[in-house]
């Protein structure tokens, strides 16, 4: 069976990767810029290539400090997350049970409050039980919009999967956790890899209640970007380089769950 | 949910207990707390006046937000009728194996990693006649493009935006969708002489029904949310054609802060989400069983 | 409705160098027209690989296949006209059982009467005329795998109908339902029918000639009488059977047979040359007889299982055991005693290498 070489859907694809990588690559092209020539013209590739803004970023532990409380809190969210969504989502999957459908929409409600609502309550709850300015804070209170997400995706995937693999699993004697962790969850590796790509997706980019929770000791990298306005206007320059940092942890990680969301699951253990 | 018969079995309710715990700590406390406050007026810490639904009464005759509101609606409509059609199609383009199927992931992933203030600032300056690339194309194709001035293209480039941001989601969770759908139904579909199209419309959107409700309902929820992205690149402009219900609500409680106000505009936002996506839903669902039961074609 | 030949081999590498490089080693076979065929073996054999390569899912890396005399080893699955049913059922779920049926012929442009006929013989033929107009996604596995089975058969040209282990996700009390449907096709259709399973008792009453398969390689093609009575490798002899044949390691001194610390004459008529064998007798061939009878081995008895319809009877010498099946009531032997089996009989085989040589 031949298959013809150029596809339109080929053609399609390479269209969006020029469309996605445009702005960022005119991001990344103004973070080898100084600001001046930012300012002063228009051109296509850096005239003087500087690494200046890099450095920058690198050295000044204000700067840096912001991108390892970012991915500390981002972490810890999306490790609870995860470990929260799995059973949940496997009661909803599997069984009917008293108020089943309502508390799965009242989840789905969790993610659809705008985040400004609980700016103030979040404040003062976190104020008063002394846990303002950490990264446990922060991933605690990203649990509210990321585990209904984890939990729905999970289920998704898990409905996907027959019942008869996990009665044959009881068959053959496994109990309830080690028939869980051993069988079912490579099954629904791919849906893992989403979920968990998701969770610190929206953890990471969260800039609103993670800059008001936080102060000094946990302050996210997407708060100390926000202050690159000084009295010569705006910084674009190191502005761009730091944008273009945010994305490389990013990238990190849906590479390593790549193969997750790729293979999809096997049908059977066998 | 799927809709075959499972077995009912309260001790499941063990199951999704810490997800509870954890959803009730982050969200049923501060709701209470903003309950609370909606139905008060705070002039100060130490006094407060119980003052019912009059806040609620004063912002639904509010005129302006009418406007904001339908701006809002008007924008999420769009959102979804691009971004859609585009992450499905996207979906079914990216290679499903090797090294271009990693590639691939990666570079349409990326737009979805970058904090949304940096989304609004790259789009601020990409579309700028003097240092931007899209800006200064448009200008040297004779097109009078300004999103500062023009409302439309203000309009047209926080879609643009958007779709440029977001599409991806769509498309992750449709890959993802058809990366589970196993090789026999393509065999079976081949052997049976579908044509492409047939095995799109019969084989691979149906198993996909599930991760494309939750790319529905994800993307309606947050562009109605929107906050960042339109407030960095327009700032809601010009005047106030790109300004939609969160910067409303955060011009009305910055301004004026006062928390009464402000927390029974939250509320009166929370429950039109809500409310939108209950319709959705259900409908979704609605559409599922009808065309269960009535047979396709 | 065609006659398959293969002559081929499929290596998992380009340049096979030993046996295990091969996923199917060498082989030369040939399907019948019109008949039915089962091939039997445990997981990972090359079973499923075979069929796919019949099917045109998959390409073998050497040799081809002929349909008819025609080489169709470029062909595609749809271009050579087969019908495949897979291991768990796979049909359209936004269809009704009718619209499934009816979706390969509409794909060749039949004329809509045309294909409601058919659709209508299909569906009756499959006892599930009643259900046409439900949606096909709502049904039970086993309404699903007929629904699989009948968009292979609702083409009047198709040449034959592959299974892959199909009844796997079905319930036990419903295959053997599945299984006279399957028979009763058989009959009516005349079709070329090619099973994949693991299972020997589907196999053998499903095929009318069974290839038992065994890593890569078909060890014997025969009907179940065949396989029953000559199994042409002790492998056969193993898997089927219920239980499997016995085996004791001997050597042969010309006209007698040493085993188990016993010298036994060997039967008229067989003659064994020196060396080492496997001796090969059916518990189902093995009786008891008196003592001292010759050919008969005094062995002790370690268990006996009355299974109802009859009894098992397991005994050990020397390390070796035999195991005996007898009527219900044809003995009074207990645990511990001795008992004399008769194991040279004309049912008897032996093996060298675990190929039959006698």
């Amino acid at each position: 069976m031949n298959k013809p070489k150029f596809q339109k859907r080929s053609l399609f694809m390479l269209a969006y990767v020029v469309f996605a990588l445009l702005p960022i690559y005119w991001m990344v092209n103004m973070s080898f810029k100084t600001n001046n020539e930012i300012l002063a013209g228009f051109t296509l590739f850096p005239n003087h290539f500087t690494w200046d803004n890099y450095k920058t970023i690198l050295t000044d532990p204000a700067w840096y400090s912001g991108y390892i409380n970012s991915l500390i809190y981002v972490g810890i969210n999306t490790v609870i997350s995860l470990i929260v969504a799995l059973p949940a989502a496997y009661a909803f999957s599997r069984y009917t049970f008293l108020g089943d459908k309502h508390v799965f929409f009242w989840l789905l409600t969790n993610r659809m409050t705008p985040p400004a609502v609980f700016l103030l309550p979040f404040f003062q709850l976190y104020t008063s039980v002394g846990l303002m300015d950490t990264h446990i804070a922060v991933a605690l209170v990203h649990l509210l919009f990321n585990v209904p997400l984890a939990v729905w995706i999970l289920e998704g995937f898990m409905s996907g999967i027959p019942r008869e693999i996990d009665e044959t699993a009881y068959i053959d004697g496994y109990s309830f956790p080690r028939f869980f962790v051993q069988i079912f969850i490579p099954l629904i590796k791919a849906g893992v890899g989403v979920a968990a790509f998701f969770c610190f997706m929206f953890s990471w980019v969260e800039l609103l209640l993670a800059r008001t929770l936080t102060s000094v000791n946990a302050k996210p990298i997407a708060a100390t970007m926000t202050r690159t306005i000084s009295a010569s206007g705006m910084d674009w320059a190191t502005l761009a380089a730091a944008g273009v940092l945010t994305i490389v942890p990013g990238a990190i990680v849906i590479w390593f769950v790549r193969n997750y969301i790729a293979k999809g699951f096997a049908m059977g253990r066998v | 949910m799927s809709t075959t018969t499972k077995p009912v079995n309260q001790k499941a309710w063990f199951l999704i207990l810490p997800m509870l715990l954890c959803v009730a700590f982050s969200a049923v406390l501060p709701l209470m707390v903003v309950v609370n406050y909606s139905v008060q007026d705070i002039i100060s810490p130490e006094r407060r006046v119980f003052v019912g639904t009059e806040w609620f009464t004063a912002i639904m005759r509010d005129e302006e937000l009418h406007g904001a509101l339908l701006r809002q609606i008007t924008y999420s409509f769009a959102v979804l009728a691009v971004e859609l059609p585009l992450g499905i199609l996207l979906a079914l383009s990216m290679p499903a194996k090797g090294w271009k199927s990693s590639a691939a992931l990666v570079i349409v992933s990326l737009s979805l990693l970058i904090p949304w203030n940096v989304v609004g600032t790259i789009w601020q300056i990409f579309g700028r006649t003097d240092i931007g690339l899209m800006g200064a194309a448009l200008q040297g194709m004779g097109i009078e493009y300004s999103y500062t001035g023009n409302a439309l293209h203000a309009w047209l480039t926080v879609l643009l935006m958007d779709v440029w941001h977001w599409t991806p989601l769509v498309a992750l969770l449709g890959y993802a969708g058809l990366r589970s759908i196993p090789d026999a139904y393509y065999q079976a579909a081949s052997i049976d002489g579908a044509s492409k199209f047939d095995v799109f419309r019969y084989v691979q959107l149906p198993k996909m029904r599930g991760v494309l409700m939750i790319a529905v309902l994800l993307r309606f929820m947050d562009s109605f949310m929107i906050y960042t992205e339109p407030f960095v690149l327009t700032g809601g402009g010009p005047g106030n054609s790109t300004t939609f219900l969160s910067q409303f609500l955060t011009q009305k409680a910055v301004g004026q802060f006062d928390l009464g106000p402000a927390a029974a505009f939250s509320l009166i936002y929370f429950l039109i989400i809500l409310l939108m996506c209950f319709v959705l839903y259900n409908w979704m669902q609605r559409v599922g069983t009808q065309a269960k039961e009535a047979g396709h074609e | 409705m065609a006659r398959i030949e293969l002559d081929l081999a499929h290596a998992y590498r380009p340049k096979p160098q030993q046996d295990s490089d091969y996923a199917l080693l060498p082989l030369k076979m040939t399907f019948e027209d019109g008949g039915a065929y089962a091939l039997l073996g445990p997981s990972g054999c090359g079973k499923t690989t075979l069929l796919n390569i019949m099917s045109g899912l998959v390409m073998p890396s050497q040799g081809g296949v002929k349909f008819d005399g025609q080489d169709v080893t470029q062909r595609s699955p749809q271009q050579r006209n087969i019908a495949q049913v897979f291991q768990f059922p796979v049909i359209y779920d936004t269809m009704t059982v009718a619209e499934n049926l009816a979706f390969p012929l509409r794909n060749r442009k039949m004329p809509a009467d045309q294909i409601k006929q058919r659709v209508g013989v299909i569906a009756e033929m499959l006892e599930m005329s009643g259900q046409l107009n439900q949606r096909a996604s709502n049904l039970a596995a086993d309404a699903k795998q007929k629904i699989s089975l009948g968009r292979g058969l609702v083409r009047p040209d198709v040449s034959a109908v592959l299974f892959d282990e199909p009844l796997t996700v079905i319930d036990p009390h419903l295959k053997w339902q599945l299984r006279r449907k399957l028979k009763q096709i058989h009959h009516e259709l005349k079709l070329t029918l090619i099973y994949v399973t693991h299972d020997q008792v589907e196999a053998l009453t499903f095929a009318e000639q069974v290839v038992v398969m065994t890593r890569g390689r078909a060890v014997q093609v025969g009907s179940a009488a065949d396989l029953f009575e000559r199994p042409s490798h002790t492998f056969v002899g193993h898997f089927i059977g219920s239980p499997g044949m016995n085996f004791l390691a001997g050597r042969s001194k010309g006209s007698a047979f040493e085993t188990a610390g016993a010298t036994l004459p060997l039967a008229a008529g067989i003659e064994l040359p020196m060396g080492d064998y496997k001796l090969g007798v059916r518990p189902e061939y093995v009786t008891l007889a008196n003592a001292d009878t010759p050919g008969a081995l005094p062995m002790a008895v370690s268990q006996v299982q009355d299974v109802g319809t009859h009894v098992i009877l397991s005994a050990a010498r020397d390390g070796a055991l035999v195991k005996a099946r007898l009527a219900p009531d044809s003995t009074q032997l207990q645990v511990g005693d001795t008992a004399w089996l008769q194991v040279m009989g004309s049912h008897t085989c032996f093996y060298k290498n675990d190929e039959i040589v006698a």
